[in-house]
């Protein structure tokens, strides 16, 4: 689509784009370009010299155990965060959407966590599941629970999972609520006269027609376990306990930051980049598909 | 609905009323928290019934931050996030809207060039490229300066996109009026565009105030002093190390006190903050 209307100057629009193009050149492009370039570097240990290896780099990290623990890692992680936080705000927006009564201020009492920073969010969680004072650990502690996610790494892996959970049922549950809104009424209400449960009626009509806002949610929620929920992880368990909960988005951040690892981390944001990459293209296809059905 | 089923209603209302609830727990026990003294803190279990330390707490931590963690005032890293939070939002509009006025009403060479040069920093967020973007802004000089927080962020495609979305649906005629009436492109942006464009800028700032309050990663490497901490980051400063070593007390009210204007932003202002979340994902 194009404009048929144009103004002409010879310098005007190139000033106008100026601002954006020298701000994504300076901190996007140039400092990415750099993190390549780094990736295929050697550094000694006092960072005076600088040696091209090629590869190598890469080639250390898929035999580091570490690294391929923290893929590992970040695959449950994000398959857990995204199983969980779409269901439960499906589950909740296909109630909201039957109730008339209340319905906005269910809304509005659901969103709030949107503004919640997910650094904050995982504080939150960790104070309710610290292992010696924690108001839900004393509850678990009740039911014979040994509750100690400092110590075991798959109750830290559940705090993580929860408190990432808890920040996104909010964006999911307006795009299923607006998605559910969207499906004509006269379908349902002719399933609901041939005899049709509210159940069959979900699985068998609404369902596949919110098919397009699941898969969407789908990608947004991957990305948003793989890089947001940096926060979470930073303010709760840093990576521990014994990498357990060592994320790669966080490995790069503690492998570079933390331990000066300067080829390795930067080998790891490339591999990052290009898993960037496929999301987002997976997500533009989709929305291409979109437009046409 | 043609059919009656009080039960499922009932039903409907439970599982709502237990997603509330869920979801408000959390907030519930933070603010009952931060309003207890620290000994009440560490009974286990806490009392669920809010104490009588609520303005002690908070004006210890709007003073001088914890006793035993960071001892920055959380008063400073308010007005610090309050900075990031507008500074990013009015940014991004301004060069976003400005370039996609180009991108949309010019014809030059390059101009897909650029277009598809915002269009991929969609894949490079900063946790790809932390620490060359981090020596970027030390070359530069601008550790610890307003400057170094906002600006790396405020560069967005997203941003770029929804004007171009909007100004492609602006009729035709407009600009073919404006030209014919002799005013020139700013003057056509300026009285035309520019108003027609609110509601979309609306939107869009509820959206990146949220986005540049709850920033973390960026302040955390830029921001290493601590009179540019931001809330969000200082909480973080003030948890020391094992759980009972903390005054948990004080963290969860600077937890509040940085959750608060984010969520009041949302609720207020649902309307825009509705739009802007659906439209900048289209």
């Amino acid at each position: 689509m194009e404009k048929r209307v144009v103004f002409r100057s010879a310098w005007l629009p190139y000033a106008l784009v100026a601002p954006q193009i020298v701000i994504t050149i300076l901190f996007f492009f140039w400092p990415a370009a750099q993190a390549v370039w780094y990736s295929f570097q050697l550094q000694d240990a006092f960072g005076f010299k600088t040696q091209f290896v090629g590869f190598a780099n890469f080639a250390t990290l898929f035999r580091d155990g570490g690294y391929l623990d923290s893929f590992k890692i970040t695959a449950i992680f994000s398959v857990l965060v995204a199983f969980f936080g779409i269901a439960i705000s499906l589950l909740l927006a296909a109630m909201a959407d039957r109730v008339v009564r209340g319905a906005m201020a269910y809304k509005t009492l659901l969103i709030w966590p949107y503004a919640v920073a997910p650094a904050v969010a995982g504080v939150l969680w960790a104070f309710l599941f610290a292992p010696s004072i924690g108001i839900v650990t004393h509850v678990l502690r009740g039911w014979g629970v040994d509750w100690n996610w400092i110590l075991k790494g798959d109750q830290a892996m559940v705090l993580i999972v929860v408190a990432s959970v808890w920040k996104q049922i909010s964006y999911n549950f307006l795009f299923f609520l607006a998605g559910l809104q969207s499906i004509p009424r006269s379908l349902i209400e002719a399933a609901a006269i041939d005899g049709a449960s509210p159940t069959r009626r979900f699985w068998t009509i609404v369902f596949p027609l919110l098919s397009p806002t699941t898969f969407f949610l789908l990608v947004v929620n991957m990305v948003y376990a793989f890089f947001d929920t940096f926060g979470v992880i930073d303010a709760t368990t840093q990576g521990g306990p014994a990498q357990d909960t060592n994320i790669l988005v966080y490995k790069v951040y503690h492998d570079g930051v933390k331990a000066v690892d300067l080829g390795g981390s930067s080998a790891q944001s490339v591999i990052l980049m290009i898993i960037v990459i496929a999301l987002t293209a997976v997500q533009f296809r989709y929305i291409e598909r979109k437009v046409q059905y | 609905m043609v059919e009656n089923r009080p039960w499922l209603t009932v039903f409907s209302h439970v599982v709502l009323l237990a997603g509330v609830a869920a979801v408000a727990f959390p907030l519930y026990v933070t603010f009952v928290a931060s309003t207890l003294s620290l000994q009440e803190v560490m009974q286990v279990p806490m009392s669920l019934v809010p104490g009588d330390h609520l303005v002690e707490n908070y004006s210890q931590v709007l003073g001088a931050g914890t006793h035993s963690g960071s001892k920055a005032a959380v008063s400073q890293m308010l007005i610090n996030s309050t900075v990031m939070a507008l500074a990013i939002p009015l940014g991004k509009i301004v060069i976003s809207i400005i370039a996609s006025f180009a991108i949309v009403y010019f014809r030059f060479p390059l101009r897909m060039f650029f277009f598809w040069m915002i269009f991929v920093t969609l894949m490079l967020p900063v946790e790809v490229r932390i620490i060359p973007t981090l020596q970027v802004i030390t070359d530069l000089k601008l550790n610890n300066t307003y400057a170094g927080l906002t600006i790396p962020l405020i560069a967005s495609a997203t941003a770029t996109f929804l004007f171009r979305q909007f100004f492609m649906t602006v009729p035709d005629e407009l600009a073919e009026a404006a030209r014919v009436d002799g005013a020139s492109p700013m003057r056509f942006f300026w009285d035309v565009l520019m108003p027609l464009s609110k509601t979309t800028m609306a939107a869009l700032f509820v959206i990146q105030f949220i986005y540049g309050w709850n920033q973390y990663l960026w302040p955390l490497l830029v921001a290493t002093d601590e009179s540019m901490y931001t809330a969000v980051i200082g909480i973080k400063r003030m948890i020391v190390g094992s759980d009972a070593a903390n005054e948990w007390n004080l963290i969860m009210a600077t937890a509040i006190l940085a959750m608060l204007p984010p969520a009041i932003v949302v609720v207020l202002m649902q309307k825009w903050f509705v739009k802007g979340l659906v439209e900048t994902e289209k």
